[in-house]
């Protein structure tokens, strides 16, 4: 993961070789603006991930790429082109669907050569990119069959062939994982990246499942209400999520509304010190950032508060707590598996653990 | 996504489209044109509107006389197929018996039949029976070639049912009967109105059937069917355009109904939370 | 769920009374067109003469050909005018398919004698048409060829049958996934390719319900001819309404009849397995 990792040691950094400009598009359906003057940019190879509610706009701004919507207002370019002025079928960018849009009527082979088709392709040709595209993804043997014979898992890896066997520069995926049980999903997720890798082909994958865009994406980019929450790598929008939002979509997160006076921070019955002007403000604390403290003293850089334990959910290979500090103040904290507790506790976590985020 | 992909302009397409609609209209539009012509049908342009035509019609007591017969008729034939045919579509719903399969196709057979075989085999029926032929025996025509349209809505009403509202009933008690009064017919509330307009307005319609079944008492096709073959006259323009303007007057009420049927279902999804 | 009571309750009744008026009437058709007239009377007396005269006299097999021409005629005209309007109202009609498709439903629902009727003073050689094309100074005469021809039955029937071959059309295109139109622009297909490849053959099945619908209804249709065809455009039902009538041979009208219906059944039975074939549900 070394492109996440030099990624990370830059996270507002614009990558240098963008492939796909999108630049102050806004979408509007009637009086809605589903879109609201979005702008990105996304390197060449880059596995990027919309991530965002139903409703966000996240399918929309895909659409609007692939050329099945026009934008109200922006521009979309790729590789020095104007692309949201051409057709759908003069783009090089392909989409797998969300629910894979096979052609009923036709085979896995003749949906694989649809593309390579309708582009009169030499039929020779044709056919050693098809048996190349269904190798890759493991179909050759049901090659002849239709695509109404196949499970979800297997339909997805034809729509997958389908759209990589034209050698988009662009893939865009929509949910394509969102009809998939559990397991295979997380089968599929590990294929998606490495398919990504092998051929460097630029991803544009869409999904309202954070722990999938976290664990495929070389960066997130969080859309709420038709705009950009925040862009940055999975590891630095966790760590440090720019918003209240942002925090409470990836991951889960006690939010602290406190104040800042005197350059100390105040959240109920949690104080720290903090070196920032005086005023209102509000911290993002992950649960596992909070530690059981069996005893003695707390350094520094840390904060120690005493709590009773309220509920406690067994997870196997960890433990959720909810614990009442007083006051009417509830935190949530994630320990690793300790065996039942109950009564007052005392609990610690690192100042720079609290992050303070905007509202 | 709510967002459907735009719609690109085609004016070939439109324009044809908008000949193809002319095509449709434009007969009817003259019928209804000629019904106030003065000078009766033909002659270009029509001039001298009048309603001279309708005056005539509402004076013509053989007119009115047919009208009553097939209101009889299309009555009858709405109760008689509704019925059957109510039966019939819970039959291949949710029962099992030899020759279901032959059933089905029999039922549905005077949909796609031409009319003369099944007016023909029903006279020979009746001649069979020794029947005299009259309304009733229209109306027997009518309703039993029309269980294939209420089969067909009624059966298609039961498919869309969620048959766990079934289940739920007989499991909080109700009985057959009473999960069959309070629960299945109400669902079917609106394919029972569909097909019955349906069947009424194909009833007040029927010519091929009719033909061979009527006695000496006419229906209103027939009526007008005798009097195409004297010859052409405005009156026959003016009773068209009053059929017309009933059915338009049935597809509205049809509409209103089912409008307020989707909107009542409307209102439940977004009342659910 | 369901008791054998009321498993029985429901299916007795409408047997019986389908078993009673019309497997019974058919049969009895069936039997008719085996039996024979002897002055006047019907006799009867099992035979095959009614089939051999069907086949040995060639103005039966003629007027049976000229009924299948202008039944074929019917669907190919009623398909080119419903299949671009079901195309149009669902591809490309935007926020008025609503509209449009009650104003094609509204004539379905027009009684078939008023617009029999309305072609008939449209078309006669004094009628609408000729009148007009005159106050044109197109013509002087009154064109004569226009009614009572085979052309005006075509012409009244592919009227009456177009929007029955719209409607099935439509719900085909209706029930194409949209993604499925998407995913082939997506892949590089023109307008026109993914019509062809993709549009035409899903819709295939509703076309082929609505061509079987207008030929089997036409092919049996008697009222057209009459109306509008004059004794060039005598159909086949014709023949056997005068057979019933007039000329009085039942078994022979019963044996033109079973013809009739022996090639609808089998057009039927052929159509419905292409559509099976060709729906990938």
């Amino acid at each position: 993961m070394s492109s996440v990792g030099a990624n990370s040691l830059h996270p507002s950094h614009t990558p240098t070789t963008a492939l796909l400009e999108i630049r102050g598009v806004s979408k509007c359906f009637g009086r809605r603006d589903v879109l609201k003057g979005v702008s990105l940019s996304i390197a060449s190879g880059e596995f990027l991930t919309l991530l965002g509610e139903s409703g966000s706009g996240k399918t929309t701004l895909l659409r609007l790429i692939a050329g099945f919507e026009q934008p109200s207002a922006g521009e979309i370019w790729m590789g020095g082109e104007r692309l949201d002025t051409l057709p759908p079928y003069k783009r090089r960018v392909n989409t797998v669907f969300q629910h894979y849009a096979l052609f009923p009527h036709l085979s896995v082979r003749d949906n694989v050569a649809y593309g390579l088709r309708v582009k009169n392709t030499p039929a020779a040709e044709i056919g050693d990119r098809v048996d190349q595209s269904l190798r890759m993804v493991k179909m050759e043997e049901f090659a002849a069959s239709r695509p109404s014979k196949l499970s979800g898992g297997q339909q997805q890896r034809v729509a997958l062939a389908r759209a990589l066997v034209n050698r988009p520069q662009l893939l865009l995926l929509d949910e394509p994982l969102s009809a998939l049980d559990a397991n295979l999903r997380k089968q599929m997720q590990g294929e998606l990246k490495s398919l990504q890798r092998e051929l460097g082909i630029t991803f544009l994958f869409v999904t309202h499942d954070q722990e999938e865009a976290m664990a495929l994406s070389d960066r997130i980019a969080l859309l709420r209400d038709g705009a950009l929450e925040q862009v940055a790598t999975a590891r630095e929008i966790y760590a440090h999520p720019a918003t209240a939002y942002t925090a409470q979509f990836i991951g889960q997160t006690n939010l602290l509304q406190g104040e800042i006076r005197g350059s100390i921070a105040t959240c109920g019955v949690l104080r720290w010190p903090l070196d920032a002007p005086d005023g209102l403000a509000i911290f993002s604390l992950r649960p596992e950032a909070i530690r059981l403290c069996a005893g003695g003293g707390r350094q520094a850089t840390e904060v120690k508060f005493r709590a009773s334990i309220r509920q406690q959910l067994y997870g196997g290979s960890s433990e959720l707590l909810e614990v009442d500090c007083g006051a009417g103040q509830f935190l949530r904290v994630r320990i690793p598996v300790h065996g039942p507790l109950s009564g007052e506790h005392d609990f610690v976590f690192s100042i720079a653990d609290a992050v303070r985020v905007q509202e | 996504m709510t967002a459907t992909s735009p719609t690109r302009r085609a004016p070939l397409l439109t324009l044809y489209a908008a000949c193809v609609f002319a095509f449709v209209y434009l007969p009817i539009i003259v019928l209804i044109l000629y019904s106030f012509n003065r000078d009766g049908v033909g002659g270009f342009p029509p001039r001298h509107f009048t309603f001279d035509w309708y005056r005539q019609l509402f004076a013509d007591g053989p007119i009115w006389d047919s009208v009553l017969n097939s209101l009889f008729v299309a009555a009858g034939s709405v109760v008689l197929s509704l019925t059957l045919g109510l039966l019939a579509a819970l039959a291949l719903d949710r029962a099992d018996f030899p020759g279901k399969a032959l059933f089905r196709r029999l039922v549905l057979l005077p949909l796609i039949l031409p009319g003369i075989i099944t007016g023909l085999s029903l006279l020979m029926f009746a001649v069979f029976a020794h029947v005299q032929l009259s309304l009733f025996t229209v109306f027997l025509g009518h309703g039993t070639a029309l269980i294939s349209v209420a089969t067909t809505e009624l059966f298609a009403g039961l498919q869309k049912m969620d048959r766990a509202q079934e289940e739920a009933s007989l499991d909080l008690g109700a009985t057959p009967w009473q999960t069959f009064w309070r629960v299945t017919l109400p669902n079917l509330k609106l394919s029972m109105i569909a097909a019955g307009l349906l069947i009424f307005t194909l009833s007040m319609d029927e010519i091929a059937v009719t033909f061979f079944l009527i006695g000496r008492d006419n229906t209103l096709p027939l009526e007008i069917w005798g009097r195409l073959r004297r010859g052409i006259t405005p009156e026959i323009n003016a009773v068209s355009t009053l059929i017309f303007a009933v059915s338009v007057a049935l597809i509205i009420i049809w509409y209103r109904v089912r409008t307020r049927g989707l909107g009542a279902e409307a209102q439940e999804l977004i009342e659910t939370p | 769920m369901f008791s054998r009571a009321y498993k029985t309750l429901v299916s007795l009744p409408p047997l019986l009374w389908v078993g009673l008026f019309l497997l019974l009437p058919y049969a009895l058709m069936f039997a008719h067109s085996f039996w024979a007239v002897k002055d006047g009377l019907l006799v009867h007396q099992w035979n095959l003469d009614n089939y051999h005269t069907l086949f040995a006299k060639p103005v039966y097999i003629e007027v049976l050909l000229r009924t299948m021409r202008i039944a074929a005629s019917v669907t190919f005209c009623s398909l080119l005018l419903g299949y671009p309007l079901a195309y149009y109202l669902s591809f490309h009609s935007g926020g008025r398919k609503e509209l449009l498709y009650q104003l094609v439903v509204v004539p379905l629902w027009v009684s078939y004698l008023v617009r029999g009727y309305a072609w008939k003073t449209i078309l006669g050689s004094e009628g609408v048409l000729n009148s007009f094309l005159q106050y044109l100074h197109l013509t002087h005469e009154p064109v004569s060829f226009l009614l009572y021809s085979p052309f005006a039955v075509v012409l009244m029937l592919t009227h009456i049958y177009t929007p029955f071959v719209f409607l099935p059309i439509y719900a085909a295109l209706e029930h194409i996934p949209r993604p499925l139109v998407e995913a082939s622009q997506d892949l590089g297909a023109s307008s026109t390719q993914t019509f062809l490849r993709v549009i035409l053959p899903l819709s295939l099945p509703g076309l082929i319900a609505g061509a079987t619908f207008a030929f089997v209804l036409s092919l049996g249709d008697f009222l057209a001819p009459l109306l509008v065809g004059g004794a060039s455009g005598t159909m086949i039902a014709n023949v056997v309404q005068s057979l019933f009538g007039a000329a009085y041979d039942w078994p022979l009208g019963a044996a033109i009849s079973v013809c009739i219906l022996f090639v609808v059944i089998s057009l039927l039975f052929l159509t419905e397995r292409l559509e099976k074939r060709w729906s990938f549900k």
